[in-house]
């Protein structure tokens, strides 16, 4: 968790930097907003991972306090984790589902409703809503394998 | 919903297989989420989107044979251009990489099962597929279709000049696929952070997926840009609103007011921040094939991996604060800032190409088609390259713009990346994906070909450029000296074209004549050779220890000194001794079928 977190801290810093130098040189708001989005787009998860990064090595806050249960890191953080070491279910993955295939239909139609009618939206919104009834189901019954 | 438990480690008993037992046939492809079918449905359409972009070219430049071209009309030459550039920009190059090559090859390279959300990622791909029929369907409809440049720019965008129904549906397609995209690059974050191999760090991923995550991470930083930008752009259009829109907004006494006017450099402003990041998307996923292949066919580790990984990000971050050196002669944006910005980019490049040619430096190299492929794109992407740091410069900048200096600039740039680089990829995995050789001759036609035809189609058209050629002209005056520079680059264009008529011939050649490839007809290096070719459903049954960036190899040359970056952790797999640090000797492996799997590790 720690590169992960620093990789996305350090976009965060760099933008920040950029924006500031950006703002005072030019006063243009299009580009500084832009320049502040991507700061939040690294700031936010960076210290989300920051925060579990701390919380595996027992740490109870960002930069104090340690508590006695220490997690560790997770064995694809590890240099000399073995296969071994990460045994057990990775994730539950699903089967073959149809409903991205009708969600995506449902989106083309919609969109195409903008184009060349809005009696096209009945249509792509009933698609859509169906799909997402459809894979919530799929889901609460375990899908197909 | 099917648990996935760890592969044992190889040389242990073999776990079955899970074998899928879903629906077969066309189903199989409508209603699949394993990464590696949705991966090759990508790379199917972005290729057969390619050829289409490809013949609208040929026209583009069988109208410019002479200088008052009668092959189209100049609505229709317009309309060419447009759907080129956005088909190749939009619905080829990017989607071929990151919807196909990294769909299919990234899993497989951190040992992963399959993507983080394999639902999102097939629906990714059945909106791109919605989009790029919307884009296609403008050639159907009345008035033609999009005609307004790739890039769309206010206020010719707007309804007053160009209020077509062929402009509406380009519009939306943009935004299918600019979703599809955005869920892509979640989809990728998500598998490299929470989806590795035990023992597979961050800095043991091979390059390629490092650079798929960062062009993960420049695809949200961008494609959100360009949605929302479009949406705004379609509520100026039918919605009366006035974000980019600058008419109508004189008072009665024709003073112009401020605040019922749009701005149109608004526009650029937005379009360019997702531009010049996407421009970056369609190559740092071409530098990691790269990267994957030069190693291989010199029989050396890469070198330099941390220069690498620094060098793709510190790209990647720089490539997001140069949008406006595409916007130099609009006058409104602060010429320094950008242009260092831009220059800057050259130094994290040039380590890159240092790296190349210091991983080919003393090793053996092997000329396979996807290695001269890597090698051209070398040479093609370096021209782009400096061409582009000379555009960097605003005095230049100022004195070439809108020519084809410009095109010549960036279809280096791309088709140096995108189709070198692309299709070097194409020809390295191709034996993955279905488990048959490529035929090598024939791609060393190909690449010749290509090769050839590249530098006849392009370095012409710097030379119309600086004669002062605009771009985005159909038809140009006589007795200027243009006509012949034309010529050249449409023979060019056909020889290209020819290539690829090649490679339709190879792929049939492989399918009437399979060649076995063998799970690791290369002796290659990272995590994806080692399963079988084509891979199992979820990808792996055993999985070997991981202690370096080249885990196959490891397992393949147990004697083998290695390198590794980090910590030195002993011996890999427990085989020799660690000597680390130099880089290994050349010379290990022939290139022959890889050691057969199932043999036990000790």
């Amino acid at each position: 968790m720690k590169v992960e977190s620093t990789f996305l801290l350090g976009i965060a810093t760099f933008f920040g930097i950029i924006a500031i130098c950006y703002w005072f040189t030019s006063y243009e708001d299009g580009g500084t907003t832009m320049l502040v989005g991507v700061t939040a787009l690294g700031f936010l998860p960076g210290t989300y991972y920051y925060f579990w990064h701390r919380r595996f090595r027992g740490h109870k806050y960002f930069f104090w306090g340690r508590t006695d249960r220490v997690v560790g890191t997770r064995p694809e953080d590890r240099d000399d984790a073995t296969i071994q070491d990460g045994a057990g279910v990775i994730n539950s993955f699903p089967g073959s589902s149809v409903w991205p295939f009708v969600f995506g239909g449902g989106a083309f139609t919609l969109l195409l409703a903008f184009v060349f009618g809005v009696w096209l939206a009945a249509v792509g919104i009933s698609l859509i809503v169906t799909a997402l009834v459809g894979v919530t189901a799929e889901s609460r019954r375990g899908g197909n394998h | 919903m099917t648990d996935v438990i760890v592969p044992k480690v190889a040389g242990g008993a073999y776990a079955p297989v899970h074998e899928e037992h879903g629906p077969t046939g066309l189903m199989k492809w409508i209603t699949t989420t394993d990464h590696k079918v949705i991966g090759m449905s990508y790379m199917i359409t972005a290729v057969a989107l390619f050829y289409i972009a490809g013949l609208l070219a040929l026209g583009i430049r069988v109208q410019l044979t002479t200088p008052h071209g009668t092959f189209i009309s100049f609505q229709q030459y317009n309309e060419l251009f447009t759907m080129h550039g956005s088909i190749m920009m939009y619905l080829f190059a990017g989607p071929f990489a990151f919807g196909g090559l990294a769909n299919y090859i990234v899993p497989l390279q951190v040992g992963a099962p399959d993507m983080a959300f394999p639902r999102l990622n097939a629906l990714s791909y059945w909106l791109y597929l919605g989009g790029s029929i919307m884009m296609l369907m403008g050639f159907g409809v009345a008035g033609g279709s999009a005609d307004f440049g790739w890039v769309a720019y206010a206020p010719l965008s707007t309804s007053t000049y160009t209020p077509g129904l062929g402009e509406d549906l380009w519009i939306m397609a943009l935004v299918l696929t600019g979703f599809s995209a955005i869920f892509t690059g979640v989809n990728l974050v998500a598998t490299i952070f929470y989806l590795r191999a035990p023992g597979m760090t961050m800095f043991r991923m091979p390059i390629f997926t490092w650079n798929m995550l960062v062009t993960g991470i420049l695809i949200l930083i961008a494609f959100p840009v360009l949605t929302a930008a479009l949406v705004m752009l379609f509520c100026d259009r039918h919605f009366g609103t006035k974000i980019y829109s600058v008419t109508g907004c004189h008072t009665t006494a024709g003073i112009v007011d401020v605040h019922a006017c749009g701005s149109a450099v608004l526009w650029q402003n937005l379009f360019w921040f997702f531009g010049h990041p996407e421009v970056y998307i369609l190559a740092l996923p071409f530098f990691g094939i790269a990267t994957e292949i030069f190693p291989v066919f010199s029989r050396k580790p890469v070198f330099g991996y941390k220069g690498m990984v620094f060098a793709t990000m510190s790209i990647a971050a720089l490539s997001t604060g140069v949008w406006a050196h595409h916007m130099f002669t609009t006058g409104t944006v602060l010429l320094p800032f950008f242009s260092l910005m831009s220059l800057l980019i050259a130094v994290p490049t040039g380590i890159k190409f240092f790296n190349w040619i210091g991983t080919m430096w003393r090793g053996q190299l092997v000329y396979t088609t996807p290695m001269l492929m890597s090698i051209g794109f070398l040479f093609a992407f370096l021209m782009g390259g400096v061409t582009g740091v000379m555009l960097a410069s605003p005095p230049i900048d100022f004195f070439v713009h809108t020519t084809y200096f410009v095109v010549a600039h960036f279809h280096q740039v791309l088709f140096g990346t995108a189709v070198f680089a692309g299709f070097a990829g194409f020809y390295y995995w191709y034996p993955k994906m279905f488990g048959r050789m490529l035929n090598d001759r024939l791609g060393r036609v190909h690449f010749v070909l290509l090769f050839v035809g590249f530098w006849v189609t392009f370095i012409p058209q710097y030379v119309l450029g600086l004669h002062g050629m605009p771009r985005r002209v159909a038809s140009y005056p006589t007795g200027l000296g243009w006509q012949s520079w034309n010529i050249a680059s449409t023979i060019g264009a056909f020889m290209i074209a020819f290539s690829f008529v090649v490679l339709l011939v190879n792929v049939w050649v492989s399918w009437r004549y399979p060649v076995p490839a063998g799970d690791n007809p290369w002796d290659a290096h990272t995590l994806e050779w080692f399963t079988t070719s084509p891979p199992p459903h979820h990808n792996y049954t055993h999985l070997p220890q991981i202690r370096s960036e080249r885990p196959t190899w490891d397992y393949n040359h147990p004697d083998a000194p290695t390198i590794r970056h980090g910590r030195s952790q002993g011996p890999p797999n427990g085989h020799g001794p660690y000597t680390g640090g130099d880089g290994g000797p050349p010379g290990h492996g022939n290139g022959s079928a890889g050691v057969a799997r199932g043999v036990p590790a000790t």
